[in-house]
């Protein structure tokens, strides 16, 4: 970890004026940027620490509701709003990290959490992410949790974020802030695929700063679900997760949309599988033919050809428990 | 029941379940660890690894580092201070045969993360810093870590590790007996390599006392073997070094051998003639001992009944290209079942890795987890209850040294674990039983470990307020060993509990041998007792000796130590206050020592094991591959059990350890890198409290004479076997076999 410069500015004008020029991070909870700096693979000149801007609300806006970019991951998935309107977000929060490091993980900081690759952790190795140019050892290596969709030449990397799944699928929308003023992203826009630039994760310019993510004015009662699987009972990252959403007129879906967690370089979604869905029985065999529509995309590395197959049976069960409104439980680790 | 060590016939502690003595001051932050020892000079030194595997360090560029304001010194090989250079000196007390590794020692690279440099700085953020500007460079080669690609190189290692029991030669006709077998099973089975990953790291403090003398605070599980090994590697004496650990945040035998920080910190304490204390990162934690790859392939013919025909065992472990890291992963098989052909190999191959260590039940959870896949593929060929194979194959003596065994009740084991685990109602065809979307399955194995014992010494010391501190110089790693020891003090002077202290971890206390192999409680608990009987009989003199004692004409195997009174058997009337027999000699204190070892005689003419029968149940979501360990009972046959309480829990983690191995715990190495990725807690995979359900432990009755109190040892015996009952439970429950573990998901998918 290197030597930095500390600035606490209050408002978000200053904060974005902190930030400029330079090699500046913005730090909240911290519970993935000190690691990142304890391994010498962020190794920022000044940390302007944004606890103390005035960003820690949920709030009613535009019929939906706002949440602020200081908001703990706790503090969201127990807010009893967002339990009521979006029990998906509450879940896949749940479903994510442990009760530690929700209560000091704020949204945006969520939003902005880098891939788990062994290799961008190691400064001893080569990764394109972390020092581009210097190639991607994962790529017949150690690729097992890696990407099967949107990979390139040059990263397979995942997104981590179980919460990030979820709010793809509720087609939230990101409000950011930079020097240029305010301005809004659709989530499936924010996180980028890894290209030929895969140090960069997201489409934030530079200084721009998260203000909030904003969710629409939808409801979907109990035809939602975050499931996910991983490699032990808690505390693991996703290999292959699914957040869902459905309406339906009786046994007909009428809309669906989802999104796949751990299999690329940002929440994956598949708008011709779920543009096949609306219309459709709610039945297995539709959503057999819908994941097929999804995996069909798959191009998997050495040692995960499993996740397209583990991608295709999550997905089918996934929207099963959705259309059957009996959504995953991230307690009883019992899959429903 | 084994006779009691309390004089009355009755024992108030010993047998009991009793919380731990030191368990408020682990949880009130009031033990204090390695790492957690100041001096008021204290300088923090940092490791810098390296990132290449193999080859030779060309350049290094320290002068960035130095330059940090508050950096002291940055040591390499190329500005070390000199020390021992015969490997004899560097050869601790549990090395295996070879050339140990040397920190610092020249510009050869051995490993991936092998030490290559420390930064010793006034603060620790400091040295942490400075060590990210040392530049190293390499002129690398291509490393060798794929222990399948060395299959051909196996070769048998020529010296024999100390301690280590080579595999027994060959009797009957195995390959022939094989052959000739109606029926066959034989195939290969492989457990991933694991990290011991206690909690915590690994970490030296050195307190340089001047005049030459240092006090070194060690992350290890025997001051003895750190002390030994100061001495020798930096010619010091050994009345100028004293090493304490008084507690230890688990070791699992990563913290046997002394390693490279404890080198590092008194390289650096002696080079600046001031303290020094290194810490090794999570990361660092993945840079020297380890489980090793084990190939192993397993050959049992049997008769259509099942009887065992021939017992074929061929492993081929991994070791580091400087030492021949030896474990008893094979034996195991000649051990646990009764057949006239038995042939059994143990080969090395050499790795550009760190050497191996004494991970829990090193070798057995290897060997038996394979076994014991064997055995239960052996009765679905046969058509065979397993516990029916079992009991049909079940060695009544032990066959690889030809010796019956001191006790063994895994007969016991059987039948209660059964019992418990209601396996009667088992329907043994696959994928028969479920529950909603989740198949079922209920798979057990055995487990086995030696029952070892070592020589030990303690000290006892009663002072005039009744009050009785007890120890010796071995470390409690976190098993129970403060409150076991203090138990047995406590019974065999008749005292209480509270008015005994027991110390250990301190070189200055009586000689004892590191804490390992789930001997400590047979050898330092029988050493304590005798210090402690010594003590009794200096009391019951000074007590017969008063005037008008009531022990007058009283032979000492009448008297009877209880709370806190000496008394006469059958007598009540008869009795004095230990206190008043201090008093009235003007005792001021009472001091004796005891010693303990095995028994050569009976060592010769007996084979002593302990042994367990694991029932374990598994849900699988059947289309998504999602295994959950619901149940397992886990039956001990351990000898005398000397604290229920403490004894549940060393089982209880053997099998959580055991959980892992069998669905979780893999150290993944990339072979262009020659190096271990998932080095940290995030993405090597322990079981968290989510994986574990039900545990039932049950301790079956067992009168063992290994050793005076019949203690056979817990540590261990939890662990072996367990992997196997889960790989056996996921076959019953999918049908599918696997074994290569651990077993994840894409296994269970493919």
């Amino acid at each position: 970890m290197n030597r930095f410069d500390y600035v606490r500015p209050e408002t978000v004008a200053d904060a974005v004026k902190a930030v400029a020029g330079g090699n500046a991070r913005f730090i909240a909870g911290g519970t993935n940027l000190v690691d990142l700096m304890k391994y010498n693979v962020e190794q920022p000149g000044r940390l302007v620490d944004i606890t103390r801007l005035p960003l820690d609300a949920i709030a009613a806006r535009d019929g939906g509701l706002s949440i602020g970019a200081l908001v703990t991951n706790s503090t969201v998935a127990y807010d009893a709003q967002v339990k009521e309107r979006y029990p998906l977000l509450a879940s896949a929060i749940l479903a994510g990290a442990s009760g530690q490091l929700r209560n000091a993980a704020t949204t945006g900081g969520n939003l902005n959490q880098r891939t788990r690759c062994y290799y961008f952790y190691d400064e001893a190795t080569p990764c394109n992410k972390r020092l581009p140019g210097s190639g991607c050892p994962a790529i017949g290596g150690l690729n097992r949790i890696h990407a099967i969709f949107g990979t390139s030449p040059s990263c397979i990397a995942t997104h981590p974020s179980d919460m990030c799944v979820g709010l793809a699928a509720l087609d939230a929308v990101v409000r950011v802030a930079g020097p240029e003023g305010e301005r809004t992203i659709p989530f499936a826009e924010y996180h980028r695929l890894p290209e030929d630039n895969p140090e960069r994760d997201t489409t934030l310019k530079p200084g721009e700063i998260v203000l909030s993510v904003d969710l629409p004015d939808e409801t979907f009662g109990p035809h939602h679900t975050y499931l996910k699987l991983r490699d032990r009972l808690s505390y693991a990252f996703a290999l292959v997760s699914v957040a869902a959403v459905m309406t339906l007129d009786g046994d007909t879906i009428r809309s669906a949309r989802f999104a796949l967690g751990g299999v690329a370089h940002k929440p994956w979604r598949d708008r011709e599988a779920e543009a096949f869905l609306a219309g459709k029985p709610a039945t297995h065999e539709t959503f057999a033919a819908a994941a097929n529509i999804v995996v069909a995309a798959a191009q998997p590395q050495s040692e995960n050809a499993f996740k397209v197959e583990l991608t295709r049976r999550a997905l089918v069960r996934g929207l099963s428990q959705a259309a059957a409104g009996t959504p995953q439980s991230q307690s009883d680790k019992r899959i429903a | 029941m084994a006779k009691s060590i309390n004089s009355s016939g009755t024992d108030t502690y010993v047998g009991t379940a009793r919380s731990r003595v030191d368990g408020p001051a682990k949880v009130t932050g009031q033990a204090k660890y390695a790492g957690e020892f100041s001096a008021p000079d204290l300088a923090h030194g940092y490791v810098v690894s390296s990132g290449i595997a193999r080859g030779r360090i060309t350049a290094l560029d320290t002068a960035a580092a130095e330059a940090v304001p508050g950096v002291i010194k940055v040591l390499t090989h190329e500005n070390r201070p000199r020390t021992a250079w015969l490997d004899y000196n560097y050869q601790d007390m549990v090395a295996p045969p070879g050339s140990p590794f040397r920190a610092l020692y020249d510009d050869k690279i051995q490993y991936s993360g092998q030490p290559v440099a420390l930064v010793v700085a006034e603060d620790f953020d400091t040295a942490r810093h400075a060590a990210s500007l040392v530049k190293v460079a390499y002129e690398a080669e291509a490393p060798t870590t794929d222990l399948e690609a060395q299959r051909e190189l196996a070769y048998e290692p020529p010296k024999k590790r100390s301690g280590i029991k080579p595999p027994p030669a060959p009797w009957g006709d195995a390959p022939g007996a094989f052959d000739a077998a109606p029926i066959k099973v034989s195939q290969d089975y492989r457990l991933a390599v694991e990290h011991h990953n206690p909690m915590e790291p690994h970490a030296s403090t050195v307190v340089w006392e001047g005049d030459g003398k240092i006090t070194v605070y060690d992350k290890i599980q025997g001051v003895v073997n750190t002390h030994g090994y100061i001495a020798a590697v930096f010619g010091m004496k050994k009345e100028d070094v004293r090493v304490l650990n008084p507690y230890l945040g688990g070791g699992f035998g990563s913290g046997l051998r002394p390693q490279y920080q404890l080198f590092l910190a008194v390289l650096a304490a002696r080079a600046l003639e001031r303290s020094v204390r290194v810490v090794l990162t999570r990361d660092q934690m993945f840079t020297f001992g380890y489980r090793p790859d084990v190939l192993q392939t397993v050959s049992l013919g049997a008769d259509a009944s099942g009887g065992l025909r021939s017992i074929r065992h061929d492993a081929i472990s991994g070791t580091s290209n400087f030492e021949d890291y030896q474990e008893v992963v094979v034996n195991w098989s000649g051990v646990l079942y009764d057949c006239d052909n038995v042939a059994l190999s143990y080969k090395l191959a050499q790795l550009d890795t760190y050497t191996p260590s004494d991970m829990r039940a090193p070798g057995a959870v290897t060997g038996v987890m394979a076994l014991e896949i064997a055995m239960d593929e052996l009765a679905y060929e046969t058509g065979q209850d397993p516990i029916a194979l079992r009991l049909k194959n079940y060695s009544e003596s032990d066959r690889t040294e030809g010796k019956p065994f001191s006790s063994k009740s895994l007969r016991a084991c059987f039948a209660e674990g059964a019992e418990r685990f209601g396996w009667s109602t088992r329907n043994p065809e696959p994928r028969s039983m479920r529950d909603g979307r989740e198949l079922v399955g209920w798979g057990m194995a055995t487990g086995i470990w030696e029952s070892m014992m070592q020589q030990s010494s303690a000290s006892a010391t009663l002072t005039r307020d009744g009050k009785l501190t007890v120890g010796n110089a071995t470390g409690d790693i976190g098993t129970g060993t403060y409150t076991i020891l203090t138990q047995i003090a406590a019974d065999t002077l008749g005292l209480r509990m509270e008015d005994v202290t027991t110390k250990l971890g301190d070189t200055d206390l009586a000689e004892a041998p590191l804490a390992g192999g789930s001997w400590t409680a047979a050898s330092s608990g029988t050493a304590v007792m005798r210090a402690c009987q010594d003590l009794a009989g200096q009391l019951f003199a000074l007590a017969r000796g008063l005037d008008d004692s009531p022990l007058a004409n009283v032979d000492f195997d009448r008297a009877v130590f209880k709370d806190g009174h000496i008394g006469v058997a059958g007598d009540a009337s008869r009795s004095i206050a230990i206190t008043d027999v201090l008093r009235a000699t003007g005792t001021e204190t009472l001091e004796a020592t005891g010693s303990a070892g095995p028994d050569a005689a009976h060592q010769k003419a007996f084979s002593p094991y302990t042994h367990s029968a694991v029932f374990v149940e598994v849900k699988i979501d059947e289309d998504l591959g999602v295994i959950r360990v619901t149940r397992v009972v886990s039956a001990i046959a351990a000898g005398k059990i000397l604290n229920l309480k403490t004894a549940r829990s060393q089982i209880l983690g053997g099998v959580v350890m055991g959980i892992g191995s069998a669905l979780e715990e893999e150290s993944m190495l990339d072979h262009t890198l020659g190096r271990f990725m998932n080095h940290n807690l995030g993405e090597y995979h322990v079981p968290v409290n989510a994986d574990i359900q039900d545990i039932d432990v049950i301790f079956v009755d067992e009168e063992d004479k290994a050793n005076p109190m019949g203690v056979k040892g817990l540590g261990e015996i939890g662990i072996v076997g367990t992997a196997a009952a889960v790989a056996n439970a996921v076959f019953h429950a999918t049908g599918k076999r696997i074994r290569e573990l651990p077993i994840t998901i894409d296994k269970l998918l493919a």
